[in-house]
């Protein structure tokens, strides 16, 4: 029943589900989903230039994906702007650039909706090796900077106060978040990878009691969300991509009718 | 009540002429501060005027750009930093956030939520607590970690007043038993723990300082705050013989201008301010 082709692209997309699971939940917690968007917009320009100057496309993403958010921080550091219009000028002219390059390089033929709503069902063997190594390695660190980490978002102040340099756990989680987008943009697309990174992060929430618990719950949602559709992509004929998204988004939904005492949302610690 | 018996004693952090600079401008500059233990310091302000700057020179989460602050060799420090707020979406019960920057006995970790009064809400998610539950549970954190030195950034902002008497006391309780340093900043100007041996009032620079004492008993005080707030809270009414100007400059009493810094705040500051 199951193709071949079929096959690569479950083992891809439930590889990278369970990848962006705790990521996202960062992401989340952080209130990072347009950086995270940003970010992921930038890597139409790590294609280009990956084209242009020959090398590794993964490769050219990771690097974009990181030059962007250095200069993203650099330009806050300015502040001349609020960090929403950076975010809005980044994202967008990142991406445009990466489309106009692209135009100009005329000698190559690019496939532009794949980049940017993902070609999951063109996956190969080595994309697979790629999204398995690199999600063990993103989630291996991720491991190992989960308290620092997890202290920072809490607080930065606590975090620094006690030892756990806040900063360099939020420099490395940029390059996780790189990294992530990179493997990724051929899987869901540049233009949906932060919906992967949040949705199923979202979805989790409410089955969660500790961070840990719903990192776990973030992947599983994932899993769900690319199992149920890559299904659905077979069955009626719809992009894979958007197919994944749109079950994610069921699953939140489904999520949040499973606990009808749901709190207001934004709530902080100091609500007496 | 114990006042400060170990005047003498080493001071646990101690700043000279601190002043910490950012994008330019001094955020705080001359902060000559000294803490030791079994004292309450307090610092008071108005917005902006360098309270949370200094406490993080304190304690060396900023180092200062200019003077020189020490610190006791091997120095703990509890800090309850000003404002934490956690996001709703992140699942986190009190004694999650008690381990969260390292792992803890459960016995200590039980002690130190005993001491803060919530030992109930130890499993209780975070996001569900009363603005003054959440702030014991940040002092839990910061006690459990046995400091030398507490350092409370505004720890009654959000708590309504009942609650407010009640944290003063159980930060003089904290005190009283560990025999620990504690560094406050008030985020209400005219108001400090009576227990405080130094009041500090920071306006970008130390405008002045001095003990809360003549103002505990100020008919003022206790119309404000009744007869029994009066083991607890003391009211520190001040006015200033100058003006911070919206440039940075400072106009004197006597109406002169002049540039910030330049005018100087006698020791004798206090004996100017009017006790109600």
């Amino acid at each position: 029943m199951l193709d071949d082709f079929f096959t690569r692209a479950m083992v891809a997309g439930i590889g990278l589900a369970l990848t962006v699971g705790p990521l996202g939940c960062f992401v989340v917690w952080r209130r990072m989903a347009y950086f995270g968007d940003t970010m992921a917009h930038s890597a139409l320009l790590g294609v280009a230039l990956a084209f242009l100057f020959q090398i590794n496309l993964m490769a050219g993403v990771f690097i974009v994906a990181t030059l962007a958010s250095v200069a993203l921080l650099f330009l806050q550091r300015q502040g001349a702007l609020s960090t929403d219009a950076l975010l809005g000028i980044l994202s967008h002219s990142t991406l445009a650039l990466g489309l106009v390059m692209v135009a100009f390089m005329s000698w190559i033929r690019i496939d532009l909706m794949g980049f940017l709503f993902g070609d999951i069902l063109a996956v190969s063997r080595f994309d697979i090796a790629m999204i398995y190594g690199g999600g063990a390695l993103v989630l291996g660190v991720l491991v190992w900077l989960w308290r620092p980490l997890l202290a920072a978002t809490v607080n930065t102040e606590i975090a620094e106060a006690e030892g756990l340099r806040p900063e360099r756990a939020r420099f490395v989680f940029m390059l996780l978040m790189a990294a992530v987008i990179a493997i990724a943009m051929k899987i869901v697309g540049i233009l949906l990878i932060t919906s992967l990174l949040i949705i199923p992060a979202a979805a989790g929430r409410r089955f969660a009691t500790t961070p840990e618990g719903m990192a776990i719950a973030a992947s599983l949602a994932g899993v769900m969300a690319v199992a149920g559709g890559l299904s659905a992509s077979l069955n009626f004929d719809t992009p894979s991509g958007p197919s994944i998204v749109v079950v994610a988004l069921v699953l939140f939904l489904l999520s949040l009718v499973r606990l009808p005492e749901r709190r207001g949302t934004g709530e902080t610690g100091e609500t007496s | 009540m114990l006042q400060s018996t170990a005047g003498d004693a080493e001071p646990l952090v101690e700043m000279r002429n601190a002043g910490v600079r950012r994008g330019g401008r001094w955020l705080v500059r001359g902060v000559d501060l000294t803490v030791r233990r079994g004292e309450i310091v307090t610092l008071i302000g108005p917005n902006g005027s360098g309270k949370s700057t200094t406490v993080k020179a304190a304690i060396g989460v900023t180092a200062p750009d200019e003077g020189t602050v020490r610190r006791a060799p091997a120095l703990r420090v509890g800090y309850v930093p000003q404002k934490v707020t956690i996001d709703w979406t992140l699942p986190l019960s009190v004694e999650r956030l008690m381990r969260l920057t390292g792992p803890l006995e459960r016995g200590e970790m039980e002690d130190a939520l005993k001491a803060a009064g919530i030992a109930h809400l130890a499993g209780a998610a975070v996001q569900t607590l009363s603005g003054g539950e959440f702030q014991r549970a940040l002092l839990a954190r910061a006690l459990v970690r046995k400091p030398d030195l507490l350092v409370l950034d505004e720890p009654v902002q959000g708590v309504d007043f009942s609650g407010e008497i009640a944290l003063y006391q159980l930060i003089r309780e904290i005190r009283d038993r560990t025999g620990c340093g504690i560094l406050l900043i008030s985020h209400d100007l005219h108001v400090v723990m009576a227990e405080t041996d130094t009041v500090i009032c920071l306006n970008g620079h130390v405008c002045c300082r001095g003990t809360p004492e003549n103002v505990l008993k100020s008919p003022e005080y206790v119309r404000l705050f009744g007869a029994r707030a009066g083991d607890t809270l003391a009211i520190y009414h001040h006015h200033h013989d100058h003006t911070h100007l919206p440039d940075g400059r400072v106009r004197l009493a006597d109406g002169t201008v002049t540039e910030h810094r330049a005018h100087d705040h006698p020791e004798e500051a206090k004996e100017k301010h009017d006790a109600g």
